[in-house]
């Protein structure tokens, strides 16, 4: 991945000026924004490219002879170039724009796996998934009479490979995994299990959304055959997401959703799909959005996945030693590879208490269970606290929290 | 720990106020209510807060006995033991007031007319902090709505979404 303009920011935490939310008082405090698996904030470059199209350039694409919509269509259809070189897809067709994660991962499973599995089938699925990556099978489960199985985890969030290996067999007929754990952070051996998935002919998708702004992502490299994630989770608007699907998959699998632009030409005695990937985008899409995603593509390209990657891992370091160096914390989730995340629980106090005193200090963080409610299981708690990074937080910003769920401690004490 | 920094901490107190952590803390009626003749859970999917509430009603539709179990933050666990100190004696329809008044005092403090119950809620007013927490709310009335369910013969799971 080329980065441009790696040498002009020597600190990446200095990119904390280009997101003007991150500039506000909550409380009275400085805003440490410790929330970025939910959602991330938009840099002004994403701001402005959105605001910049609604004032100049919005029309609808794909459609009309006018100058506007000519250039709606360049701004689209130039976001999802962006995106195909972001993943390293192999062609354009590979990029089916979504509005989110969830939705990629329903296409794959209504439309993939639904015509083709059926009663005795299994899809493998791990604990740790978020329950996008966990509801849409159970659908097709119902609809097919396949069955979905869960593959393990150990006491510090890590999916067991050895056992997960041992799942797979010849009545496995779908594997999806997340690339990384929204709830724990754990990154999965991702390639280990494409690689046997492929030997037996398996097809994988890769649940990215907590895994694309935190670090480079090679679909080519991987392996995989869908990927899916979402443009709010990497600086971009919401509503907007991608499906990477292999194209000889793609082009294999009928239609998800009928209506305008996914069609070449409609008659009441039948309809020719449209060509990849338009026949998987019925309906006006999320035009700004995607607007803005291709700016968000461009500002992680600018800053390099590869220092966000490093300086993400050293923050991660810094905040579970000084979580862990706190009394009374319990932190959940302690695999020895992962990514931006730390779940945790302060004593006694429930996590939707500690949630609302850390607000009242100026320190935004998730709390409850993260849609993941196996995971909460497994752990035997209703929920955590979790903080979670992205490029522009700073060691400030984990003093910050410590410091408030020491208040916390006082005040429950 | 730094003493000087205790008193931001403080400003939370208008929400964990004393009576607030106590009730957390040493939840009174905590237990099943094996001679219960009316039951109702709450759930609150946000934070997962999940209580079942018991009530025992006599022949005079009087609350002889009110107790709950399950887990939950602490708003939602004081609130709950504040109910079943307050409800026991209640009649049904007295009980029913009380739930139409907390609610309604903390949902909508500024259209709800409060009105003359009979019952002493003073206890209760120490939940009104949470009126500046829109998404503590449902925590402060989950065990209220349980309580309406359960009084009103409704033995169904009430959630606050």
């Amino acid at each position: 991945m080329s980065q441009p303009q790696a040498q002009a920011r020597p600190d990446v935490a200095d990119c904390r000026r280009d997101f003007p939310a991150l500039d506000q008082q909550v409380s009275g405090h400085p805003l440490a924004y410790l929330d970025n698996a939910a959602s991330s904030q938009q840099p002004q470059s994403v701001i402005d490219a959105v605001a910049r199209y609604h004032r100049e350039d919005h029309a609808n694409v794909h459609r009309g002879v006018h100058t506007l919509s000519h250039r709606a269509t360049e701004a689209f259809e130039g976001a999802r170039d962006k995106l195909r070189d972001f993943i390293n897809a192999a062609s354009r067709n590979e990029i089916v724009l979504t509005s989110g994660t969830t939705e990629g991962i329903n296409l794959v499973a209504q439309s993939y796996c639904r015509p083709r599995l059926g009663a005795g089938d299994e899809i493998l699925i791990t604990h740790l998934e978020h329950h996008s990556n966990i509801v849409p099978w159970q659908q097709v489960c119902e609809q097919t009479g396949a069955s979905l199985v869960v593959a393990p985890i150990n006491e510090r969030g890590e999916v067991e490979l050895d056992q997960f290996l041992g799942l797979l067999s010849e009545k496995t007929r779908f594997v999806a995994i997340s690339h990384v754990s929204n709830a724990l952070g754990t990154i999965n051996p991702a390639t280990d299990i494409i690689a046997a998935a492929k030997e037996r002919g398996i097809p994988v998708l890769l649940d990215g959304a907590q895994a694309v702004p935190h670090m480079a992502v090679d679909v080519q490299a991987l392996g995989c055959d869908f990927y899916a994630f979402s443009g709010h989770k990497m600086f971009g608007p919401t509503g907007t997401g991608v499906l990477y699907g292999r194209e000889s998959l793609l082009d294999a699998m009928p239609p998800w959703q009928g209506g305008g632009d996914m069609i070449l030409e409609v008659s009441f005695d039948g309809t020719t799909y449209n060509e990849l990937p338009y026949k998987f985008e019925a309906g006006t899409p999320n035009i700004s959005g995607v607007v803005g995603l291709g700016a968000a593509v461009d500002y992680l390209v600018d800053v390099g996945l590869d220092r966000i990657a490093g300086h993400e891992e050293q923050l991660l370091g810094y905040m579970t030693q000084r979580l862990g160096d706190l009394p009374d914390v319990r932190l959940i989730g302690t695999a020895r590879n992962k990514a931006s995340v730390q779940s945790f629980i302060v004593g006694d106090i429930h996590p939707h208490d500690l949630g609302t005193i850390l607000d009242h200090q100026g320190v935004a963080i998730r709390t409850g269970h993260h849609c993941a409610m196996p995971v909460m299981d497994y752990f035997g708690v209703p929920g955590t606290a979790r903080a979670s990074l992205a490029l522009y937080n700073t060691e400030g910003d984990v003093d910050q929290l410590v410091t408030a769920i020491e208040k916390a401690q006082r005040l429950f004490a | 720990m730094n003493a000087v920094s205790i008193r931001p901490a403080d400003e939370m107190r208008d929400l964990y106020r004393e009576l607030i952590l106590d009730h957390a803390r040493n939840p009174r009626h905590f237990h099943k209510l094996d001679a219960a003749t009316h039951t109702a859970e709450g759930i609150n999917p946000l934070c997962g807060d999940k209580l079942r509430l018991y009530v025992a009603v006599d022949d005079n539709d009087v609350i002889t006995a009110a107790a709950f179990e399950g887990s939950g933050c602490a708003i939602s666990v004081a609130s709950a033991s504040l109910l079943t100190d307050l409800v026991t004696g209640l009649s049904k329809q007295q009980a029913l007031d009380c739930f139409a008044e907390v609610t309604g005092r903390l949902t909508a403090p500024d259209e709800y007319e409060s009105r003359d119950i009979g019952v002493n809620l003073d206890k209760i007013r120490a939940l009104d902090g949470v009126r500046d927490y829109p998404s503590r709310v449902k925590c402060a009335t989950l065990a209220w709505h349980a309580l309406s369910s359960a009084v009103r013969g409704q033995s169904d799971t009430v959630s606050t979404e």
